[in-house]
């Protein structure tokens, strides 16, 4: 019989790797099960470009429709899987149907994480969002009306994009962030105060160092009329018409973890993407593998982070091996204004600083025993790659030369 | 129909049809032609979608701007007729257009 590799999780990297797949010359049958109504979708314009508008619903899908009917590709949409029988290499689906696999992938991605507060467990508020899919988008809409307040609960990068969305839709915005700044955990406190300040510009307030104290709801209990916090122990109250809330994600491991394997932050990998189960492999958002770049174990939530881990597990399921060695990125955009980030800054020793932040126009390198770990570029998009380079290649650098912006970037990483 | 022809690195080539009002780089992904990665999704933001515009095909198209200069400026195996086919629109005048693909988007 016809070999079969079923791929649940129709999202950027299961639809990455059918069609790697077919690329590559597989020929057996490809099944690619999502849960959602859509075909794999762009997830990073949901808080920016499609939420404001400016992005199209058809612009969103990675290929169209038609595209995995031609290259033979067997695409269901609106197919849950719940559970996979090892023994038999079977799964069952939602409507009680099982599916047999030769090779399982799973590419399951995440949840956004919910937000805990006493009082809320079971409630399903109708003014209350958080951003993963399409429909999450398109429920949350309705709210984005001129005037009306926005209470971000979160001050990560999903959180600043819908804040950046909202005000220019004429929102007024109060951002809620735990820790003493932005971005904190992803960035430096240079880059974080500068976000800050382009955000201030615009209108959106902050309050940091906050601590969410519970949510205020209408009698019926189906809408947030209000969110309580206290800032440095100062309580306050501050009224909502609607409430985001962006405080980071879940991987989807459950099914995972149901079949017995390991699953720590993330479904375990090796550098091939293979569980302990030759049959099973696991990619993207969901799945914690290990890092030529960090040399420990890593879950990265990223675009760039699926397409190469969705290659990685299409080269082990052609017989090939090619563990991944690509660097980390990622990429916002906010007020049109671009922001690329490289590496990992964790650890980081010194910050330079090159181009001008007054300007809008810097890049950030972040650097440990003089070589460059990471980097910030925002609103030079030509230093981007050089950045990667010096990121990847790990040289020892001048921090003079290259805080220096007569000096090319290019000269500095050869 | 517009017609366009991706030429892998290695000599493989693809002919495949163009939708008018996409981007050339879409184009390549919904007919699965390898060497187009296009990890930003078609924002200028990741010099991924990088190819090789052949002689009298680049006159055509409208040149880049500043955002794709700079991306193009530090790809990887930047030639002189180096675009982001991100930014390239296909329309009736590129019938025929030929983009050569380089070794590789993400790596030297
Ligand atoms: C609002 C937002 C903005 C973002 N912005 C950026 C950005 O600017 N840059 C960047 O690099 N990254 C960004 N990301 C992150 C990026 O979108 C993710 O890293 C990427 O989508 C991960 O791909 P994935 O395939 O692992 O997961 P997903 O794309 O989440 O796909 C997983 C799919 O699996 C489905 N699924 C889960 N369980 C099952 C099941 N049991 N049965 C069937 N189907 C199932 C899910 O419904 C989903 O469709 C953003 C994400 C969000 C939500």
């Amino acid at each position: 019989m016809e070999e079969r590799i079923v791929i649940v999780g129709a999202g950027q990297a299961g639809g990455e790797l059918a069609a790697g797949l077919r690329k590559q010359g597989y020929q057996g049958r490809v099944l690619l099960l999502g849960d959602e109504a859509h075909p794999p979708y762009q997830r990073p314009p949901l808080s920016k470009g499609f939420l404001l508008g400016k992005v199209a619903l058809k612009d969103l899908y990675l290929k169209p429709l038609e595209t995995y009917e031609r290259f033979g590709i067997e695409f269901k949409p609106g197919t849950r899987v719940e559970a996979i029988d090892r023994s038999t290499r079977e799964i069952s689906l939602r409507d009680g149907s099982r599916l047999a696999y030769d090779k399982l992938v799973l590419a399951t991605g995440g949840r956004a994480r919910p937000l805990s507060l006493p009082g809320l467990e079971g409630a399903r508020l109708e003014n209350l969002f958080s951003i993963r899919s399409l429909a999450d988008v398109e429920a949350m809409r309705g709210g984005f009306l001129p005037g009306n307040h926005l209470v971000i609960i979160g001050g990560g990068y999903v959180g600043l994009e819908v804040a950046a969305v909202a005000v220019q839709s004429g929102l007024r915005v109060t951002l809620l962030e735990a820790a003493p700044r932005l971005l904190s955990r992803v960035t430096g406190p240079e880059v974080s105060s500068f976000i800050e300040r382009i955000h201030r510009e615009r209108g959106v307030e902050f309050r940091l160092s906050c601590e969410v104290r519970g949510l205020e709801l209408d009698e019926a209990r189906r809408q947030v009329r209000g969110v309580s916090l206290a800032c440095h122990g100062v309580p306050e109250r501050l009224e909502a018409d609607l409430v985001l809330v962006g405080i980071g994600l879940i991987p989807n491991t459950e099914l995972a973890s149901a079949a017995g394997l390991a699953v720590q932050n993330g479904i375990v990998v090796d550098e091939y993407a293979c569980t302990a189960d030759p049959a099973i492999l696991a990619i993207g958002d969901c799945a914690n593998q290990p890092s030529a770049y960090t040399g420990g174990r890593i879950r990265l939530e990223s675009v760039p982070n699926a397409i190469e881990h969705a290659r990685v597990a299409a080269a082990t399921l052609m017989g090939k091996r090619e563990p991944s060695a690509a660097i980390p990125w990622f990429w916002s955009d906010q007020y049109g204004l671009k922001l690329q980030m490289v590496g990992l800054s964790t650890g980081y020793e010194q910050c330079v600083t090159r181009g001008s932040v007054e300007h809008k126009e810097f890049s950030a390198f972040y650097l440990k025993d003089r070589r460059v770990i990471a980097a910030d570029v925002i609103g030079r998009p030509a230093e981007f790659m050089a950045a990667k380079r010096l990121v990847s290649s790990r040289a020892e650098v001048d921090a003079t030369r290259l805080g220096d912006v007569a000096v090319p970037l290019t000269s500095i990483a050869a | 129909m517009t017609k366009i022809k991706f030429i892998e690195a290695d000599g493989k080539e693809h002919e495949v049809e163009a939708q008018e009002g996409q981007s050339v780089m879409q184009t390549a992904l919904n007919n699965l032609v390898p060497g187009i990665v296009g990890e930003c999704g078609g924002f200028a933001s990741c010099a991924t979608c990088h190819g090789y515009v052949d002689e009298g095909w680049q006159s055509k198209l409208p040149p880049p701007d500043a955002a794709e200069e700079g991306m193009i400026a530090c790809a990887f195996h930047v030639k002189p007729n180096s675009r982001l086919t991100c930014q390239i629109k296909v329309t009736p005048a590129l019938d025929g257009m030929v983009v050569r693909l380089p070794v590789s988007q993400t790596s030297e």
